[in-house]
């Protein structure tokens, strides 16, 4: 089993969504994040002071997979978030060692 | 006594009791989230300080009996005498209600001091400047120009308060400005940025609202003078909304609301002294020089490095400079005639005379409010300690926060 990690663009996040309801995801969890990378932050100026805000609204999704359904799923979030300008995000694919599914006990795959 | 104009003035006493709460949302929304009530609160309890200071003693010194040109005595202290009858300042509205209409400007005035020392000063100083400043710098000033005093007899034209209310407390807010000092980590590189300016613009919108009290109001009848003073107001106000936003789009690249929101406040302010005075063409063009004078101005302060936080001096100082000034430009008896011409209409005196008015309202107002200032900070302390800053007002003055999400 895999967690996939993905920071997007929040108004993006609708896309990837449906993307990933298309190929059978059941579920995932979504937060709003604010960070930078490469694309740095963005000017604001008030009554002419200007600030330089370094991080900038991104929505982070968190999917858990079996280990098969991994390209695929990379696959869609690359194609639906996808807008060729700079600040478009990351996919980070991390092991899961367990996964219990709180109201039956069960384990594993099953419990996805 | 008519009770059209007692009506009216009754109204428009409380349209500018709203710009009170209505600064404090202004000034709300500009600072940080944990100065939000400090904040607020600094505009609001000048409704209540300032009505007590009123009553006892507030409205003699101002329009009391006149001592020397300079202020007014105590016989009406406690308001002896100030009823329900017409009074020495109207005919036709009950003495009572004058005095509740300037009441309503002697509240306002301390209040936007507030935003030159916004997010540093502890309350109990601020109770203490906004009972010194009210007695010993507000109600002479008001009483040279509208109390019998020397302005007024000089011949200074200020129909709604631009010297008395707006050049006084622009400089009274430079004065805090220096004496308490810059904002922890100002000026490097810290982010200031406005916590709420929705708020912000909602503040501005009740201020323009409340202001058509202010100067339609100022004419104490319903009259031609009044609607005059009401369509100035309008036309100068939109015009410097426009004139600002126009002017930082050009410098900066981009038109902001809250340039819209202050160009609003500056035009307001310059068309103050002129609102009764002058044609709608002329506001027009006093508010276009004000919303990129006040621009300037508000660029400026960075570089002359005094720490002033909500732009008292750039938008109330200097937009009321021009207004006082403009007015001696501008006035037309063609208009009213119960005014004077001014330098375009032939009467280059009249220029001087405003320009004297200026002169003297900001040296005594910026003079007399250092020397408040150094008194109470050596008394009590004017600024709260750095961990309090960094912790903020509404914590660490009132033990609330504005926003709990």
């Amino acid at each position: 089993m895999k967690k996939i990690e993905a920071i997007v663009k929040p108004f993006k996040l609708d896309d990837v969504k449906e993307a990933l309801n298309e190929i059978g995801i059941k579920g995932m969890t979504i937060s709003e994040v604010k960070g930078y990378g490469r694309q740095k932050g963005h000017k604001e100026v008030y009554r002419g002071a200007e600030y330089v805000v370094d991080f900038i609204p991104k929505a982070k999704l968190e999917i858990i997979v079996d280990a098969a359904q991994v390209d695929q799923v990379v696959a869609k979030i690359k194609e639906s978030a996808y807008t060729g300008k700079i600040g478009d995000g990351k996919i980070f694919v991390l092991p899961i060692e367990e996964v219990i599914r709180v109201r039956t006990g069960e384990h594993g795959k099953d419990a996805i | 006594m008519n009770t059209g104009d007692t009506a009216f003035m009754l109204i428009a006493s409380a349209l500018v009791m709203l710009m009170t709460p209505g600064l404090a949302l202004f000034y709300g929304g500009l600072v940080r989230s944990k100065n939000v009530l400090g904040t607020i609160m600094h505009s609001f309890i000048c409704l209540g300080i300032v009505s007590i200071i009123w009553v006892v003693y507030g409205y003699s010194l101002a329009f009391g009996p006149d001592i020397g040109g300079l202020t007014g005595n105590l016989d009406w202290m406690w308001l002896k005498g100030v009823g329900t009858n017409v009074g020495p300042y109207s005919d036709t509205i009950p003495d009572l209600l004058f005095c509740a209409f300037q009441l309503m400007f002697a509240i306002l005035t301390p209040a936007l001091i507030t935003g030159g020392f916004a997010e540093r000063m502890k309350f109990s100083a601020f109770l203490i400047f906004t009972v010194l400043w009210s007695s010993l710098i507000y109600m002479p000033i008001c009483h040279w120009v509208w109390g019998g005093g020397w302005l007024g007899s000089l011949g200074a034209l200020d129909f709604a308060g631009g010297t008395v209310i707006h050049i006084n407390c622009g400089f009274a807010a430079l004065a805090a400005a220096i004496i308490i000092g810059k904002r922890k980590g100002w000026g490097r590189g810290e982010s200031f940025h406005p916590n709420n300016l929705p708020m912000t613009v909602l503040g501005a919108g009740i201020l323009w609202f409340g202001w058509f009290g202010f100067n339609a109001g100022s004419a104490l009848a319903a009259d031609g003078t009044a609607a005059l003073a009401f369509f100035t107001t309008q036309v100068a106000t939109g015009a410097a909304a426009l004139s600002w936003i126009i002017a930082e789009w050009l410098l900066r690249g981009k038109p902001t609301t809250l340039g819209a929101a202050s160009g609003a406040v500056a035009g307001l302010v310059a068309i103050t002294p002129a609102a009764g005075f002058v044609g709608p063409i002329s506001a027009v063009i006093i508010g276009l020089v004000a919303g990129v004078l006040c621009y300037l101005a508000v660029l400026a302060k960075s570089r002359l490095g005094y720490d002033d936080a909500l732009d008292v001096v750039g938008i109330h100082g200097i937009g009321g400079i021009w207004g006082a000034l403009a007015t001696g430009l501008f006035a037309s008896i063609a208009v009213n005639p119960g005014g004077a011409n001014g330098l375009f209409f032939g009467n280059p005196h009249q220029f001087v005379i405003q320009a004297t008015g200026v002169g003297a309202t900001m040296a005594y107002s910026f003079i007399g409010s250092l020397i408040i200032l150094k008194i109470i900070d050596v008394a009590v302390g004017l600024r709260v300690t750095t961990e309090e800053e960094v912790q903020g007002l509404d914590i660490t003055q009132h033990s609330e926060i504005g926003y709990s999400l």
